[in-house]
């Protein structure tokens, strides 16, 4: 094994390891606004590892390898951005577990709750 | 080398079986379309792997290009869920 398959075999790993652990966490956390958290932030590091390890195993792939992980670096958080707006438009509030809950949510002065709740 | 792939496959379907589980289950739109985005991106990464594995560069061009729809269609969706579409 040479050196760029031992980087690559390592880089792919990492990446499955962590697109795992998005999926996980899609699974596992009990609101919505977590499961952007979980499943935007781990998969975007998880495959962009993977593809650069595939990239490092096979080196003449690697320029259409980085036109892929810079495409998936920009539309992973345009995507979660655009459903966390979507959803906090609809009256999905974060599910807040404190008693200071009108502190906590800070966009809540730009976008002031009403108060009868509405199913979706 | 190969026990790495498979190791690297075998946690990929793990994650694509509890994002399909919460996309049949989940409450709420929004929900089922984070685990719809999560799908597309595991997805991608497997085609990369699988076009590593049978050897062939075309397969690549088939990842880009199923990024690329999965990105307009979440955002699509997201607008439409916004009520401004």
């Amino acid at each position: 094994m040479s050196i760029m398959e031992i980087i690559g075999g390592a880089l792919i790993i990492i990446g499955s390891a962590f697109l795992f652990l998005g999926a996980l966490g899609i699974f596992r956390m009990p609101d919505i606004y977590n499961r952007l958290q979980a499943g935007t932030k781990a998969t975007t590091l998880g495959g962009m590892s993977l593809i650069l390890g595939v990239g490092f195993l096979e080196p003449s792939w690697m320029m259409k390898m980085i036109i892929i992980i810079i495409f998936i670096a920009y539309s992973n958080p345009i995507s979660s951005h655009a459903l966390a707006r979507a959803m906090y438009k609809r009256k999905r509030y974060p599910l807040i577990l404190s008693e200071d809950k009108e502190n906590m949510d800070a966009y809540a002065e730009v976008n002031p709750h009403e108060k009868e709740e509405v199913k979706s | 080398m190969t026990i790495i792939i498979y190791i690297a496959l075998s946690f990929m379907v793990l994650g694509f079986v509890l994002s399909a589980i919460r996309f049949v289950k989940g409450p709420t739109a929004g929900d089922r379309t984070v685990a719809l985005d999560t799908i597309t991106t595991i997805a991608v990464a497997a085609i990369i792997l699988l076009a590593y594995i049978f050897q062939r560069f075309v397969y690549v061009d088939v990842a880009l290009l199923y990024a690329v729809l999965g990105f307009i269609g979440v955002i699509v969706i997201a607008r439409y869920l916004e009520g401004a579409l």
